[in-house]
Formats: C-alpha cells, sequence, structure tokens
C-alpha cells in the first residue's frame, strides 16, 4: 500500500512537471528595461550599440563573439585564408528569412556590398576589396592587402534578405537606400534570420518581438517567445521597474544603486568587465609641458587609478594602464596602473616645473558611468603635483562640439574598439593626426609617436596572428611609458534579471545580450 | 468677442514667432545633431556631408528662413530620431500628457475645495492644521522626490522591521507599516483602448488607471498644497465681506451661506490660478514623465534635448506656447461667464 502510494504521487509528480515542462515551452515573455532604444531598424544607417543590440535579436551574424573573444560560427559554419588576400567562408545551409526566402551566399554578398556603401561602416569595411558568391553556399572575400582581422568584421555582417530589400516602394524610392535621419523602406521594414520578429514598433516608446517559427537554430536552449522591450534612460525608474516587477532584465545597472540590487530579494545582478577604456588626453598644442614626456608621466603617476575605481566607482570598473583590456589580443599582463605621488612630483622637478602650472578640462556629464566626478576627482588629484585644473562639464550633446574645436587642455574620452582589437584604439586615439587617412581622429592631445605608429601599422598587415599580438602588447608598453594617453579604468557593465530569468550565459563583454538563447525557468 | 478672439489670434502667431525666433537662435548650444547620428569611428567627410545634407552649414537667416516658410505651409520638418513629421511626433505624443494633466487636475479640484474650505472655516481644527502643515511639506519636496518615493512605498514596497518582531505589537506594527507594492513604476501599461486618431486612452481600463494613479499623484502634488492654501485664503477673506455677514443676518443656513454665497465668489481667482497653472502643469510634466517613462510630450522633449533634435525641440516649444496662449484665453473667457463685470477687451463698455 505505501508503495502503491508513492507510486501514485511519482505518477502525479511527473505528469505535472510534463505539463509545466510544455507550458513554460507554450509562451515565455520577456520584458526588457533597456537604457536607450535602437535609432532604426535599418541595421547600416548608424553603428551603435543599440542597432547592434537589436540585429543580434532579428538578424545573425557571421560569426559572433564567445564570452572570451573567441569566434562562434552562425551563418557562418567554416573559414579558411586560402591566401595572404582571399578567404573562404562556407555558409550555413537551411536558413530562411522572416520573409520565408532562402538564405544563400548572394544575400551576404549584398549585405557586405551595401556595408561598403553605408557611411557608418564604409570605413571599417576598406579593407575589403570584394565579395563572390562561388556557389549557393560559399562566398570568397579578396582584401586589398593581408588583413589579419576579417572574422572580427565578419562578427558586423549580419546578412540581410537580399529579395526583401530590393525593388521600389510604392513612392518610388529605392528599398535599399540607406538614410541616415529618413523615412527610408529598411529604416521601417525587417527581415532577418534571426530568432526574433519585430511585430510592434512604437520609437521611443515599445517595441515588440515575437519568436520566429522557422529559426535555424533549433539547437538553441532559448525558450522566450516573446520580447516587450521599454527603452528606460532615467536610471533610477529603470531599477524601480525591476524591483517592482515590472520587467524582467535591465542593462547599465548604475554604481550607486548595484548594492540595493544585489541585495533586493527575486533579482540578480550580474558585472561583467567590459572593454570601454575610459581616460584623458593632454593637449600639446595648447600646453607647451605636455610636450615632455617627465610631465605626461607625471600627471599619469598622480592619478590613483585603483583609487577611483574602488572608490568612485564602487569596485564597477577595473583600473587600467593600456587601451586593451583582458581577452583582447594585445592585451599585456605586465602593464599595470603605477599611481606613485613622490615620484610624479620629482618628475615635475626634473622638468622644470615644480611650481606647476594651470589648465582647462572638459568632461562630459552623462555619457560614461559617473564622468563628472572621476573628472572632478582627477582634477583634485593633479593639483597635488601643483598643476591646477578649471574643470567644465558639459551634456553630451554639447561635448562633442567642445571636443572637435580641441580648444581646452586636458579632454575626457571613452572609446570602444569597432573590431574589438587593439589596433583600432592606436589608430583613432594615438596615431600621428593625419587628416586625408583619417588617423589619429580622436587624437585630442596632438601626441605623435612614428615608432608606435609603425608597429602597429605593420602589425595590421600581420596575418601571423600570434606575432601580431605580440606586436601589439610591444605597441602598448611603448606607449605606457611614452603616456599617449592618460587610462583610467574600462567601465564594468551591469545587467539585473528577476529570478529565473538566466542571463549570465547570454550577456557578454560585447554588451550584446544574445537573446535567442535566452532561458527562463519560473 | 469676436474681437478680443482676433485679438487673441494674433497673439498667438506672435508668440509663436518669438519662440521660433529664439528657439532657432539657441540651436546652436543645443549640440550638434549630427554626433548623435552617426557611430564614433565615422570620418569627419562623412560628417560634413551629413551636415551640408541637412542644411546645418547654411547662416542662420537661411535656415530660418526655410523654417519659416515651411511652418507656414504647416511643415515643421523632420524629427531626426522619430523620422517622422515634428508636429506627427508631437500629436502622438499629446494624449498621454493631456490624460497626466487631466487626471492630475481631477485630483486637485476634488481635493483641494473641500480642503480649502473646511480649513477656512474652522481655521483652529486639528484636521486643518494638519492640512495646513502637509501642505507646507508638499511645496517644500521637488516632484522628483515625490515620484521616486511613491514607486518606492506602492511600486517597489518597503520592508519595516523597525519593531521589535516577536512581540505581538511589534510584528503588527511592522506588517501594517510595510507595504507590498503592485503598482505598475512606469509606462501608460498595454491595456490602452483606442479613441480617435493617436489618442489611446488610459481612462477606459482598470489596469490604464492604475498606471496613472502614481504618475498623477505626483504631478498633482506639485499644485495641489498651493490650490488649498489660495482657497483658505479667498475664503477667508470672501467669509468677513459685508454681503456674507448680511445673509447670515438673513438666517440663510450656514451651509448656504458658505457653499452658494461665499464659494462662488472665492473661485474667481482661483480660476484664474488655475488656468495660468494648467499651463505650466504641462510643462512640470517634464520632471514626472522622466521618472514613470510617461510616454508623453515631457519626455519626449527631454529626449530630444538629449539627441539635439532641433526640428522636435523647435515644434515642441511652439506647440507649448500655443498650449498657453489657448488656455489663458479659455480662462478669460470662463472668467467673464463667471463674472459678468468682467469686460473682455473689445466688448463695448
Amino acid at each position: 500500500m505505501n508503495v502503491k502510494k508513492k507510486l501514485l504521487t511519482c505518477a502525479i509528480a511527473t505528469a505535472m512537471a510534463g505539463s509545466l515542462l510544455s507550458l513554460n515551452a507554450q509562451a515565455e515573455t520577456l520584458r526588457i528595461g533597456y537604457s536607450a532604444d535602437f535609432e532604426t531598424l535599418d541595421l547600416h544607417e548608424q553603428l551603435s550599440g543599440g542597432v547592434l543590440r537589436f540585429s543580434h535579436m532579428a538578424f545573425d551574424p557571421l560569426v559572433r563573439w564567445t564570452k572570451d573573444f573567441q569566434f562562434e560560427p552562425r551563418l557562418a559554419t567554416e573559414w579558411e585564408q586560402t591566401d595572404d588576400t582571399h578567404m573562404r567562408l562556407t555558409l550555413r545551409e537551411g536558413v530562411t528569412f522572416h520573409s520565408g526566402n532562402a538564405f544563400t551566399a548572394n544575400d551576404v554578398v549584398w549585405t557586405i556590398e551595401r556595408l561598403k556603401e553605408s557611411p557608418d561602416y564604409r570605413a571599417i569595411f576598406e579593407p575589403i576589396a570584394s565579395v563572390e558568391a562561388v556557389d549557393d553556399y560559399t562566398v570568397e572575400i579578396t582584401t586589398t592587402e593581408p588583413y589579419p582581422l576579417l572574422l572580427n568584421l565578419a562578427t558586423y555582417v549580419f546578412p540581410m534578405d537580399s529579395a526583401f530589400y530590393s525593388g521600389e516602394t510604392d513612392d518610388g524610392s529605392d528599398k535599399a537606400e540607406i538614410v541616415k535621419a529618413g523615412n527610408s523602406f529598411a529604416s521601417r521594414n525587417v527581415s532577418g534570420t534571426g530568432p526574433f520578429m519585430v511585430t510592434e514598433r512604437r520609437q521611443g516608446v515599445r517595441v515588440d518581438f515575437e519568436r520566429f517559427d522557422d529559426y535555424w537554430d533549433t539547437e538553441s536552449p532559448g525558450n522566450v517567445t516573446n520580447i516587450v522591450l521599454t527603452p528606460i534612460a532615467e536610471n533610477a525608474s529603470r531599477v524601480a521597474a525591476l524591483l517592482s516587477g515590472g520587467v524582467d532584465f535591465i542593462d547599465a545597472v548604475p554604481p550607486n544603486d548595484l548594492d540595493r540590487v544585489r541585495d533586493a530579494n527575486g533579482v540578480d545582478l550580474i558585472e561583467i568587465p567590459g572593454t570601454r577604456i575610459i581616460g584623458f588626453q593632454l593637449n600639446e598644442e595648447t600646453v607647451e609641458p605636455f610636450q615632455d614626456v617627465r610631465v605626461r608621466q607625471a600627471v599619469d603617476l598622480a592619478i590613483n587609478q585603483e583609487g577611483i575605481a574602488d572608490r568612485l566607482m564602487r569596485g564597477f570598473a577595473t583600473p587600467a594602464a593600456q587601451f586593451s583590456p583582458e581577452g583582447y589580443s594585445g592585451h599585456n599582463p605586465d602593464l599595470t596602473p603605477r599611481y606613485d605621488l613622490e615620484r610624479a612630483q620629482e618628475l615635475m622637478a626634473e622638468a622644470g616645473y615644480e611650481e606647476g602650472f594651470s589648465v582647462d578640462m572638459i568632461a562630459p556629464n552623462n555619457r560614461y558611468v559617473n564622468d563628472a566626478q572621476i573628472a572632478q576627482a582627477v582634477a583634485n588629484m593633479l593639483s597635488r603635483i601643483n598643476i591646477q585644473v578649471n574643470l567644465r562639464t558639459m551634456p553630451l550633446a554639447q561635448y562633442w562640439p567642445e571636443y572637435d574645436t580641441r580648444q581646452s587642455d586636458i579632454a575626457m574620452l571613452g572609446w570602444h574598439s569597432d573590431t574589438e582589437d587593439t589596433a583600432n584604439f592606436f589608430q583613432y586615439l594615438s596615431f600621428c593626426i593625419d587628416e586625408e587617412s583619417g588617423a589619429g581622429q580622436y587624437n585630442y592631445g596632438s601626441y605623435c609617436n612614428e615608432e608606435i605608429d609603425a608597429l602597429v601599422t605593420a602589425a595590421d598587415s600581420q596575418t601571423d596572428l600570434e606575432r601580431r599580438a605580440e606586436m601589439l602588447r610591444e605597441a602598448e608598453a611603448m606607449l605606457y611609458e611614452d603616456v599617449g594617453f592618460v587610462m583610467l579604468h574600462w567601465q564594468n557593465l551591469g545587467y539585473a534579471a528577476a529570478d529565473g530569468v538566466d542571463i549570465e550565459p547570454v550577456v557578454n563583454a560585447i554588451d550584446f545580450p544574445y537573446l535567442g538563447d535566452l532561458v527562463i525557468e519560473r | 468677442m469676436i474681437a478680443f478672439l482676433i485679438k487673441r489670434l494674433m497673439h498667438a502667431v506672435l508668440v509663436m514667432f518669438v519662440i521660433s525666433v529664439l528657439a532657432f537662435a539657441i540651436q546652436d548650444n543645443l549640440g550638434d545633431p549630427v554626433q548623435q547620428m552617426v557611430g564614433q569611428s565615422v570620418p569627419e567627410s562623412e560628417r560634413a556631408a551629413l551636415r551640408e545634407r541637412l542644411g546645418l552649414n547654411d547662416p542662420f537667416l537661411v535656415q530660418y528662413g526655410r523654417f519659416a516658410k515651411n511652418a507656414l505651409q504647416g511643415d515643421f520638418g523632420y524629427s531626426y530620431f522619430y523620422r517622422e513629421p515634428a508636429l506627427e511626433v508631437i500629436a502622438r505624443h499629446l494624449p498621454a500628457t493631456l490624460e497626466l494633466v487631466f487626471a492630475a487636475t481631477l485630483l486637485i479640484v476634488l481635493l483641494s475645495v473641500p480642503i480649502g474650505v473646511y480649513s477656512a472655516i474652522k481655521p483652529r481644527s486639528p484636521i486643518s492644521r494638519f492640512f495646513m502643515g502637509v501642505s507646507i511639506i508638499g511645496i517644500s519636496i521637488p516632484v522628483f522626490l515625490t515620484a521616486i518615493v511613491l514607486i518606492q512605498i506602492f511600486a517597489i514596497g518597503i520592508n519595516v522591521t523597525l519593531f521589535p518582531q516577536d512581540i505581538s505589537w511589534g510584528a503588527w506594527l511592522n506588517a501594517t507599516l510595510s507595504t507590498q507594492g503592485s503598482m505598475p513604476s512606469f509606462g501608460r501599461g498595454h491595456d490602452l483602448v483606442h479613441v480617435v486618431g493617436h489618442w489611446d486612452t488610459n481612462l477606459a481600463s482598470w489596469d490604464g488607471i492604475r498606471h496613472l494613479v502614481l504618475p498623477a499623484i505626483s504631478l498633482a502634488s506639485i499644485m495641489l498644497p498651493l490650490f488649498i492654501r489660495l482657497i483658505r485664503a479667498e475664503m477667508m477673506e470672501v467669509m468677513q465681506s459685508e454681503y456674507v455677514k448680511y445673509a447670515r443676518a438673513k438666517g440663510i443656513s450656514m451651509r448656504r451661506v458658505y457653499f452658494v454665497h461665499a464659494l462662488k465668489n472665492t473661485m474667481l481667482p482661483v480660476i484664474t490660478v488655475g488656468g495660468v497653472q494648467i499651463g505650466t502643469m504641462v510643462a512640470y510634466t517634464i520632471l514626472t514623465e522622466t521618472v514613470f517613462q510617461w510616454p508623453g510630450m515631457g519626455l519626449m522633449f527631454l529626449d530630444a534635448i538629449n539627441r539635439a533634435d532641433i526640428p522636435l525641440i523647435v515644434t515642441y516649444l511652439m506647440v507649448v506656447g500655443v498650449i498657453f496662449v489657448v488656455t489663458n484665453t479659455v480662462v478669460d473667457l470662463i472668467y467673464g461667464l463667471v463674472n459678468p463685470t468682467v469686460k473682455l477687451t473689445g466688448k463695448p463698455a
């Protein structure tokens, strides 16, 4: 009798579990509160974090980054560097677009050609000379010169439905055209291969997604069937929305709320070291002393990176002494922050600036985490080596025009490498300025060290990746000695989700959660 | 009457003209919209081309001339972010704001009149003193804080453990002071009922009303104390006047004296102030809407400023200008109806 009872209980339990499971498989709605809405549905109209996040929802890239910066096959299953300037990619078969069209090599060719037309991507895709469809599921990419970062670029290739985006709209404009801030076909209509289809969108208010029934990745554990995305820009409101159960998942948890979220019941916080370097640029054009490497070193030594990361950022940042975060090819583990106030004062004296001087500093106040406070802290630290700082902070919309004039003496900048690679930092932030090639476009201080430039340039045509990484590590070490950029930290990323929404496996340092693979178990 | 309206119409045109010139004049200080529209690594040449296409390189007068010409034909330009005509974007966000203002106004009217009248009639009663005290606090707390506190208490919930849990009264106090928090903390909800055009209403469903409650209370919290105090002061003054004394001497019931004779005259200045304040309230929604992520004009305007979405900013300012002119006109008309001794401009004396 006892055994019978047990059996019965077991049977009931199994039946219940079974029915629960099937319920789970039926409908799981994920309500997201992101800090920003994506600007447009046209992937090539704007290169922004928001649009790329959207790309990973409605589209699939050829390859994507894993958590530890390896390449994971998506729509490309295999790749082979056939010689110095050619790469052959094998594409996945049996993939369909949301429109029902089949995915083939032509879509990849079409997409890369469109990327080369896009104002935002043109520069990044410059190294690619041409793309050809060898057969339905093979493409060959030809580069102008040996180029080691083709796979990095492939993470930006989200094949678009070429048939869907070809032809003319009712009012006679080309469906494929890329119009910035305009009303183009592609900015309002989507057909990708991704796990989610857009069902409704009210820009800036909410976006509804539904899982794509014919999604190719049937091995994905993801069980989210619907997504409601509400952009909530205000930090306090976003956190409140999660804590009150109004949304299940938020990004950009502000440092001041970390403890609150960590301690709250029914909510999990996930922190990931990010890849955006925050730092300062010293203007050598307006301040003569900054041309002296000893003064630059003194500035670097006077700043307590660890203190800022610990206190001001409440541990929500990783102190930095180089551009490349861990995981990047050029990350040099030997370079660590070297705060040493006494040495800094000595260097100032050696350079003949014991009395110090006074400078202007500009910083944004709504772009990076705690940006204005960081600038204030750095200003105070510099006063200890007698550099008197007159700090001005301003909202982002006014900061960039001000930054572009290069009138101030010290400027704050955060930079994320679009290629997730070390060379990009150097090319934009520390290369000698060359208007024609666009090198050093964000080199605020006109810093110039031709030796470093030559090394990085050589690395960029080195297809032996081991050798290349070595050269980049060397470049980091040289920049560290020469203080071409005053490093502060890499800003961490903070995500939080309700219990049962298992975001840990799908979020990454690149800040694009792979929501197609998200599992919800309530 | 007609002459009055025509005069007001001319006012409106003048106001819009001045606002548009001012808005255009400051646009250079609003930031660079192009920076927001391109990725960080986009070369300067691409930016210059975009700037040229948007006509941002033209001299001020040329830009303004182009804007004015189009605006006269009802075209206020395209919002950079929404990729739609600016007026259309505002029309889509307007109903949310108007419903919020309406709900807040309703709260203010329903609460301020009885409380104000009561504390005028019985100025020394403890309840009056309590309301006066609360209204001082209410007037001095910024709406942002009110909103955050409301969210914490009613949306997230608070768990009080101040009193000893093992003693029965302690446990009871803890339980009484703790809140569950189940009110929605953001947005308009998903249960909107479509009325007409761009107007989806919150007022026709239970879920919609629940979403409206907290934002409406925080918006009302700014004006409510002001109106309670205004009504109280006016009422007390009216109570001293000769005609009220006479009415009382005649033996009319006190209720009639208060609510028919005295209240009518109390409301005159209240209507004037109220009309102006409704306009101000539209402006205050910026804060409330930001905290509650209420998808109305205020939130839209703040976003537009952050994005340097100039066409939308200029259009918003002009629309708000018109709202002010219209509410003032309506107030003046109502005032004329309520108090026949007031003469509208243009009416023969």
